[in-house]
């Protein structure tokens, strides 16, 4: 028997990894980018709301367009009256992050090698706008429920078996089945993600391309080939990431904002680091929680939820610049 | 000179086949500043070429045009008996050209290992799909070219460091393990960017003798740029002298050696 207090804070914990989980999702997205090309891409978090948007439009056969197509031909086209099973959804929706990858690639990027990082990465913010707008436009604006067969709801078998640990008053840890779903997703993601990194010729160029362009070039490695597939690759993260904020809360605009939590995620990881944006997305999630529980609630008024994180990570850049795993910075006098 | 499609003996005893490459009239300009000028040469089958130059002369410039690094604004590059056409690097080392680098472009965040089999790549045929799960074809071809990466780095000496990482590793060794990525991609034509710049003497002969070997063993055509005459003069069959931008000599080391404008090029005279 433990106090109540006491489990109440685990459960806390055991919360906040799971949130961690998520937040390091949208930050594995930003790494695989920055690492391969030093686009550090803002857009990463509208990906994942243009995914979603994607995915939920198919699954409800939803015209694209249809404002546009009515406005134009006075027409009044709305659904095409069916509904695509879930997992061809995906696999549709991951058709089309591919040729976004694509064609960001080749309208956008490749016009901008050689550039300085910042104008990398003010296209990236036109980028986002860009898409968000487009996303609006292909599937409209309105909040849209996103139902994949994931369930959901707080989990009865680890209620039940956990219950024995306190008194009366504890009925065992509540942990949503979502959440623990998206843990499961992103760790075989993870691992899916190293292993193709590691072992594979795809792989082997892509890390090539990461480490040194003009080198990955004399051995007969094609950058924009390698480009349009870690954007794919980030698309594919993105929709993952999507899926499981869009299943949580709906798919909706604040769904891109997600990608403002995935900040202090990289800092704390590194942003060349995909252990560290795991490792970064925990310490977030865990940090927010119980600091929230612990100080914030009981001596601070609450909702340290929405600062702790930055606060965490501004601490972290004065001391540790390059994050927990990212490459050491050293500067040549 | 020679008949292009006829081989000959050098006067080391040593036989140079047919012409490989050909450069033709190539003229090379950043902004204003002409770093080529209507050079022509050609390379042939099997043998060892250099181009040497003060600095500032276009010898990198020149290999740079070879490998596709860089494009001529005039001139044709002719590979195996027809005109290439404009290429992107990567297109070019596809081709059977491998080069190395004067400031080393090497993978420093992977070990020896991978940095060598980074130069296997354009050898595996199987697709992005089989890749990523890795059955069948993909791991067979993985186990072969992990063989010729294993024979590559025997034969330049470095087995004691294949698992170290390369920002480890000191200057004269990134050096080798240079040369060791470019073999290992199987290369028709190697290309050396002063392949002993900043060497002691010691690591100078080493390099010496594994180019030599590279060229006997394998039969490789290469072609380098060194600043060091006496080692262009003990290595190369025939060398193309460069200075400001232009060719001054072209023939075998001797002939170059006490050709007087090459004399004036190195020894340094007023230019009017």
């Amino acid at each position: 028997m433990f106090p109540d207090q006491f489990l109440f804070g685990v459960e806390v914990l055991l919360n906040g990894l799971m949130a961690g989980v998520l937040y390091a999702l949208v930050a594995l997205g930003f790494v695989l980018i920055f690492k391969a090309s030093g686009i550090f891409n803002y857009a990463q978090g509208v990906m994942a709301l243009f995914a979603a948007l994607t995915l939920v439009g198919i699954m409800d056969g939803q015209v694209p367009f249809s404002h546009l197509i009515n406005a134009l031909f006075g027409t009044d086209v709305h659904h095409f009256g069916w509904h695509v099973p879930a997992f061809a959804a995906i696999l549709l929706a991951m058709a089309v992050m591919v040729g976004l990858a694509w064609i960001v690639q080749y309208f956008i990027f490749r016009h901008l090698v050689g550039q300085e990082p910042i104008i990398l990465f003010m296209a990236t913010i036109g980028l986002a706008y860009f898409m968000e707008g487009f996303g609006d436009m292909m599937w409209g604006s309105e909040i849209k429920k996103l139902d994949v067969g994931i369930p959901q709801g707080g989990s009865f078998w680890i209620e039940e078996a956990t219950a024995f640990l306190g008194g009366s008053n504890f009925y065992g840890f509540f942990i949503d089945q979502l959440d623990i779903v998206a843990a499961v997703v992103a760790i075989i993601l993870v691992v899916l993600l190293v292993a193709f990194a590691q072992y594979t010729k795809q792989g082997r160029a892509m890390r090539a391309v990461a480490d040194d362009h003009q080198a990955a070039l004399s051995v007969g490695i094609s950058l924009s080939f390698i480009w349009v597939l870690v954007w794919s690759l980030a698309g594919f993260v993105a929709l993952v990431a999507g899926i499981m904020w869009g299943a949580k809360s709906g798919v909706q605009f604040s769904l891109s904002l997600i990608a403002l939590k995935a900040l202090p995620v990289l800092m704390l990881g590194g942003f060349t680091s995909i252990p560290g944006a795991i490792v970064g997305g925990l310490i977030v999630g865990v940090g927010e929680k119980l600091f929230e529980f612990l100080i914030g609630a009981p001596f601070l008024g609450g909702a340290t939820e929405n600062w702790f994180a930055y606060m965490l990570a501004l601490v972290f850049l004065v001391f540790r610049p390059q994050g927990l795993f990212g490459e050491k910075i050293i500067e040549r006098v | 000179m020679f008949d292009q499609a006829e081989s000959f003996v050098t006067a080391d005893g040593r036989t140079i086949g047919s012409v490989m490459m050909e450069m033709k009239n190539i003229t090379l300009r950043f902004g204003g500043v002409v770093a080529i000028k209507d050079i022509s040469f050609d390379v042939r089958e099997g043998e060892i070429r250099a181009i040497i130059g003060p600095n500032g002369a276009g010898k990198s410039s020149m290999l740079n045009v070879i490998s596709g690094f860089y494009h001529p604004q005039e001139g044709e590059v002719w590979y195996k008996g027809a005109r290439r056409p404009e290429m992107k690097p990567f297109e070019v080392a596809r081709q059977g050209i491998a080069r190395t680098f004067q400031n080393i472009a090497l993978f420093e965040g992977m070990s020896v290992l991978d940095n060598v089999m980074t130069g296997r790549l354009n050898h595996m045929k199987s697709g992005i799909l089989s890749q990523a799960i890795w059955y069948g074809k993909a791991e067979r071809e993985e186990t072969e070219n992990r063989a010729v990466v294993e024979r590559v780095i025997d034969f330049l000496e470095i087995q004691h460091i294949r698992k170290t990482p390369v920002s480890r590793l000191p200057y004269g060794l990134k050096k080798r393990v240079e040369l060791a990525r470019a073999l290992a991609a199987d290369p028709k034509l190697l290309l050396l960017d002063e392949p002993m710049a900043g060497m002691n003497v010691e690591e100078k002969e080493d390099m010496s003798r594994f180019i030599l070997d590279v060229n006997d063993e394998f039969g490789t055509t290469i072609v380098l740029i060194e600043h060091d005459m006496g080692v262009v003069m003990d290595l190369s069959d025939r060398v193309v002298v460069m200075d400001y931008g232009k060719k001054i000599g072209d023939g075998p080391p001797d002939e170059v050696r006490n050709n007087q404008a090459v004399i004036d090029a190195y020894l340094g005279v007023a230019h009017d």
